[in-house]
């Protein structure tokens, strides 16, 4: 066993580093959600002591994000709508790919599997900067679309569509939902499978009863890792969108966050945020830290 | 009896066949709008989404991705940023989940849930917290590069750390006892065995940092200060809706390019390491029989 002091010393920089910028700034982002306003400058001003805490923007922003009433509860409405077909659509088109490069690809394995991968190298932005150039008016999209006979005219894809925004949220975090469950799926022992076949059940029996079942956790691991940053998520709707019409609750944050003024607002949202993240991922984060503390043992 | 087996023979492939063909239409979908945006880098005109004819003055021309400042500094940036990513993260990451793995206490089970904590906060609200904290506490940290830095290893540190763990979990802490037994300092028991069992690993860390580094938007936003801190996501993502020409373009695949290029690289290396790894093991199996030879000998 190592001497204590040799691990100590390996540790310690790290646990500095995470503890001061991701604890400490976490702590940043509550005291200014707590904190006062500059008389003069109107920015905010940091709350460091518990004492000097007052909820005022913190009550003024829930008051905003209040169910039915609230003048931003049609921001958070929209966010959940869209991340939940969002995730919808990952499951549909990402489940088949995923299956089918971790249990039937055989030659082709590596190639698929080289594929999959490609969109995490080619960056998030450019694949956006794509889409952005195929939906313009002129562009490919509506072109095809007319020359196919679907469309009468030229659309403006880009104004503010619903459709747009999902489509962009899909394509742009699916990579990251298929690999994870790609993971999980090419772990599992393929005799399950055989076994199944053999007691007398048919491919969709087998795939109800043992396949799905089984992949739950790559399921769930994958929604969680998509669905966390769509919910921080301005650029996609900034970038194909751009309207408010399609705003979402990072949206909101980054638009509070980028007026000088308003930035203590942006700290209170994403508190409330981090409140709702926290609750709708409790059983999650239950199930994982236990698999952390696995790993640790 | 003959027409049902071919009845079973045909069901097999017909789904089959479904399956690849979603997976096609997939790929297809995912890949070929990047394949096109790559076209138009060669359009001869000023526009991202009509055809203009072929040219190459988006590459080489004066106001191509490689002469105008604002393409290269972007460029250049981008990269300055991921040289410090992975110098930093690399070995913070890799030496903290060490001590994660080898330490025993009461310390070690808040040690890990703290160190694995910003995978679960939305990267809008780490950025947001990392700027509030550089802008209001740590005021010696100015915005910009040193801020850009700071949250892109914060950002960065945590998958490095679940990489290497997932690696350290496969090493039992024996390897290194019975080195240390044999008379190895723990100094020496670390480097000339752990870490050579971690190379995989640390090199997977490397590749990741580099490319999730290139890749990010928007912490790297958050702590930007000037134009000349500008990365390459942020100037796509500031002049995609704007009038930008096919440089811009160009400019994002020169960067999809090279991490296509490194990663490729690194992947290339990584499996050497393992095969080096499996003939290292091979070898081990054959380890009784050197005692057997010892054996003769005596």
């Amino acid at each position: 066993m190592y001497p204590r002091r040799y691990l100590l010393a390996l540790g310690l920089p790290g646990l500095l580093w995470v503890g001061l910028f991701v604890t400490v700034g976490l702590y940043a982002l509550i005291a200014i959600a707590v904190g006062g306003t500059d008389p003069i400058l109107l920015t905010p001003i940091p709350a460091w002591n518990p004492l000097h805490w007052s909820t005022t923007d913190l009550r003024a922003v829930g008051a905003a994000l209040r169910p039915f009433h609230g003048t931003d509860w049609v921001v958070f409405q929209r966010t959940c709508i869209y991340i939940a077909l969002s995730l919808a659509g990952c499951i549909l088109i990402g489940y088949p790919v995923a299956y089918y490069a971790a249990v039937r690809a055989r030659r082709t394995k590596g190639l698929i599997l080289a594929l999959l991968v490609t969109p995490l190298l080619v960056s998030y932005m450019l694949r956006m900067l794509a889409w952005v150039g195929l939906l313009s008016p002129g562009g490919w999209v509506n072109f095809v679309l007319m020359r196919v006979g679907l469309m009468s005219h030229q659309l403006n894809w880009l104004q503010g569509r619903p459709v747009t925004v999902v489509l962009g949220l899909i394509y742009g975090w699916i990579p990251y939902f298929i690999i994870p469950l790609y993971a999980s799926l090419a772990r599992f022992d393929q005799r399950y499978l055989e076994a199944s076949r053999d007691l007398g059940a048919n491919t969709f029996q087998t795939f109800l009863h043992i396949t799905l079942p089984l992949s739950k956790q790559g399921i769930l691991a994958g929604t969680v890792i998509v669905a966390l940053p769509m919910f921080g998520d301005y650029f996609t709707n900034g970038l194909l969108s751009g309207s408010s019409s399609t705003a979402m609750a990072g949206t909101l944050i980054n638009t509070y966050a980028q007026s000088q003024t308003a930035q203590s607002f942006a700290a209170a949202v994403a508190v409330w945020l981090m409140v709702f993240l926290g609750i709708l991922l409790l059983p999650y984060l239950r199930s994982s830290a236990r698999a952390t503390l696995e790993v640790a043992r | 009896m003959r027409s049902e087996l071919v009845i079973r023979a045909r069901r097999l492939p017909w789904g089959a066949y479904a399956l690849g063909a979603i997976v096609i239409a997939y790929l297809l979908w995912s890949l070929a709008p990047v394949a096109i945006a790559f076209l138009f880098s060669f359009n001869r005109g000023f526009s991202r989404s009509v055809w203009q004819g072929f040219s190459l003055q988006w590459w080489t021309g004066p106001n191509s991705v490689f002469h105008d400042s604002m393409y290269y500094d972007a460029i250049k940036h981008s990269f300055l940023l991921a040289a410090f990513a992975v110098i930093i993260t690399v070995p913070l990451g890799v030496s903290l989940s060490v001590f994660l793995s080898r330490w025993r206490g009461r310390t070690s089970r808040p040690a890990s849930l703290l160190a694995t904590l910003p995978l679960v906060v939305p990267e809008l609200v780490l950025s947001l917290a990392m700027f509030f904290l550089v802008t209001k506490l740590l005021h010696f940290i100015s915005l910009g590069t040193p801020a850009q830095v700071l949250g892109q290893v914060t950002f960065i540190l945590p998958l490095v750390i679940v990489i290497t763990r997932g690696r350290l979990a496969s090493i039992p802490i024996g390897f290194e006892e019975a080195a240390m037994d044999l008379g190895a300092s723990p100094l020496a028991a670390f480097r000339l065995v752990l870490v050579p069992l971690l190379a995989p690993a640390i090199l997977a860390s490397a590749i990741v940092a580099f490319a999730v580094s290139i890749d990010d938007f928007v912490i790297t936003q958050y702590m930007a200060s000037t134009a000349s801190t500008t990365s390459v996501p942020m100037l796509i993502y500031n002049a995609t809706r704007g009038s930008a020409t096919p440089a811009l373009n160009a400019t994002a695949i020169v960067m999809a390019m090279t991490t296509i290029v490194v990663t490729g690289t690194g992947y290339l290396l990584y499996r050497a390491l393992s095969r080096r790894e499996q003939i290292t093991a091979v070898a081990g199996d054959q380890f009784p029989t050197v005692p057997a030879l010892g054996e003769g000998v005596r």
